[in-house]
């Protein structure tokens, strides 16, 4: 990935986002390969790997009985940070984040929108030239998910800052300048959002019908037309989606509860390499808004 | 440590940088989250002293000193056992918390800072150590009530010598808390090891009266040596401590012995990377 950059790791729970995210990290050893961040290798060199990120946990690492601002100091001394500097960097890292006004509140009774903005000035305070951040937006309301990308594109924007972010979430994906996909440990996709999403091309007609597979068997039957069927609704990928539509409506009278039609979405991508979606069950109230 | 990043500003300043300042910090957090933490004092320091109490009156009859000091008293006999108690329980209260906290907390941004990894296990261990240590010189200035006379000589060698033993104690339960993947596993070691270890130092009973394989227990077990200087220190010259219980010396050499080994397999421990259990 490139410098000033925001690059996503999209990839469904257990898909081995994690897992990178600790080898890059430092806090894993690869089993086979190599991972270098600003030519510093991560397994050799994990000192000079260290002295240039800034980590951002799915799990916030703050100490809940310290105070935002005792938080800060810890970090700030763990980076070489100290005295007047520490202190003023405090002060403009929780300013960024508008948590100034927190910063002598007791870390337990902030929620957990106002820990992950902590967390995020936390790991910024030492100004790393790569943040690293691992499911940044999981458990946010849809407010807090915008405020945490505004920061950290502010960031890109007014310092160059690099970013990494891992998410099993299209609407962040959709904000990353590049996105990786990866599904089981294998890269399936690179690209921007906009080039992934033309990758697939035409249109996306989605289904709602009571028998899913049924319908999908004979849409490839009749009509020659690959079909998949996805999380109980059948979807047909095809170029100007409009005129496919009443042919289906014909072609299988009351069959049809539900239709829609629209343009590829980063996870029509995501089953058009893999052949299933992108989480299978557990986070569905998470991705509706996204 | 690489040289390459670093200005040229020596090596005093990376040391303070990525060793005593992170250290420092890491031991000031444990002192804070402590006093944040009422029920942690209370439960740490309440418990020994009720052991204590109840134990020391209700064995008052019963104790005659078979292979004890002579003319000592079980309240008096027990007074350094209930000191390692507190010692021990803190030790084990600061420890636990470095099971949770390097899988989704604090640690973790410890483990990735560019840190000297030295200083996540010392300032943790000098925390939990500071704690212990506190704790057990609040029950030592009780001292005069179950009449033992201290001199100023007494009361710093009874310091140091507690020191040492809090030392070790905190660096055995980050050991076993450091290779621990719940707070349930490490309350079973807790029971099945450290909780013998001390009823097994001479704290609860002398070793001159115990059986035989229960002797040889009690000779292998580190604790035992730090008890027994903590004895030797307590009871005036003229007091005998008992048979079986190891000189001053030896005892020292044992359990200072105890405390660098232990930190070596800690610091060893820790610099390697997370093992595949948390991946």
């Amino acid at each position: 990935m490139g410098r000033g950059e925001i690059f996503g790791l999209l990839g469904p729970n257990g898909g081995g986002k994690t897992t990178l995210f600790r080898i890059l990290t430092t806090l894993l050893h690869p089993t086979d390969g190599r991972a270098s961040i600003g030519g510093h290798d991560v397994v050799n060199r994990p000192q000079d790997v260290r002295r240039q990120i800034g980590v951002v946990f799915q799990a916030p690492s703050l100490d809940v009985k310290l105070s935002v601002k005792e938080n800060m100091i810890h970090q700030g001394h763990l980076h070489g940070l100290h005295g007047r500097t520490l202190e003023e960097r405090i002060l403009e890292m929780l300013g960024r984040v508008n948590m100034n006004e927190r910063a002598d509140d007791i870390v337990e009774t902030l929620s957990g929108g106002m820990r992950r903005r902590v967390d995020l000035a936390k790991g910024l305070m030492h100004r790393p030239d790569l943040v690293l951040l691992d499911e940044p937006t999981t458990g946010l309301d849809p407010g807090a998910r915008r405020d945490l990308w505004s920061y950290v594109t502010n960031a890109r924007d007014r310092d160059g800052l690099s970013a990494l972010i891992t998410t099993h979430l299209m609407g962040d994906a959709e904000r990353c300048d590049r996105l990786l996909i990866i599904d089981r440990g294998e890269i399936v996709a690179l690209g921007t959002p906009d080039s992934l999403r033309e990758s697939v091309g035409g249109d996306v007609i989605v289904a709602q019908t009571r028998n899913p597979e049924g319908l999908a068997a004979e849409i490839q039957q009749k009509l020659d037309q690959r079909a998949d069927v996805v999380d109980d609704t059948v979807r047909v990928r095809r170029p100007r989606g409009h005129e496919f539509v009443p042919l289906l409506f014909e072609t299988f009278p009351g069959r049809i509860d539900a239709l829609s039609v629209g343009k590829p979405t980063l996870e029509d991508v995501f089953i058009q390499h893999t052949g299933h979606r992108l989480w299978e069950e557990a986070d569905h109230s998470e991705t509706r808004d996204a | 440590m690489s040289s390459e990043t670093n200005p040229p500003t020596g090596a005093p300043t990376r040391a303070m940088d990525t060793l005593i300042r992170p250290t420092y910090t890491l031991w000031w957090r444990e002192i804070v989250r402590f006093y944040r933490q009422r029920s942690r004092i209370v439960g740490a320091l309440a418990t020994p002293i009720l052991f204590w109490i109840l134990l020391g009156s209700g064995f008052a009859e019963t104790f005659r000193a078979d292979g004890g000091p002579d003319g000592v008293s079980y309240a008096e006999y027990f007074y350094p056992g209930a000191m390692t108690m507190v010692v021990l329980f803190t030790a084990i209260f600061s420890t636990i918390s470095v099971i949770e906290d390097r899988k989704e907390g604090f640690l973790q941004a410890v483990l990735v800072a560019p840190v000297a990894r030295s200083t996540v296990v010392l300032g943790k261990i000098l925390g939990g150590a500071t704690l212990a240590l506190g704790q057990a010189l609040l029950l030592l200035i009780a001292a005069p009530l179950v009449g033992l006379d201290l001199g100023m000589g007494d009361f710093v060698a009874v310091t140091v010598i507690l020191a040492i033993i809090a030392f070790g104690l905190t660096t055995l339960g980050f050991m076993i808390a450091w290779r621990m993947d719940s707070t349930q596993g490490f309350h079973a070691i807790m029971n099945l090891v450290l909780i013998p270890m001390w009823l097994l130092s001479g704290a609860f009973f002398p070793a001159a009266g115990a059986s035989g394989w229960l002797r040889v227990l009690m000779t292998l077990n580190p604790l035992t040596y730090g008890m027994a200087a903590l004895r030797r220190c307590l009871y005036p010259a003229g007091v005998t401590v008992g048979p079986d219980v190891p000189g001053l010396a030896f005892a020292l050499v044992v359990t200072v012995g105890f405390a660098v080994v232990a930190f070596l397999i800690a610091r060893a421990q820790a610099s390697r990377p997370l093992d595949v259990g948390l991946a």
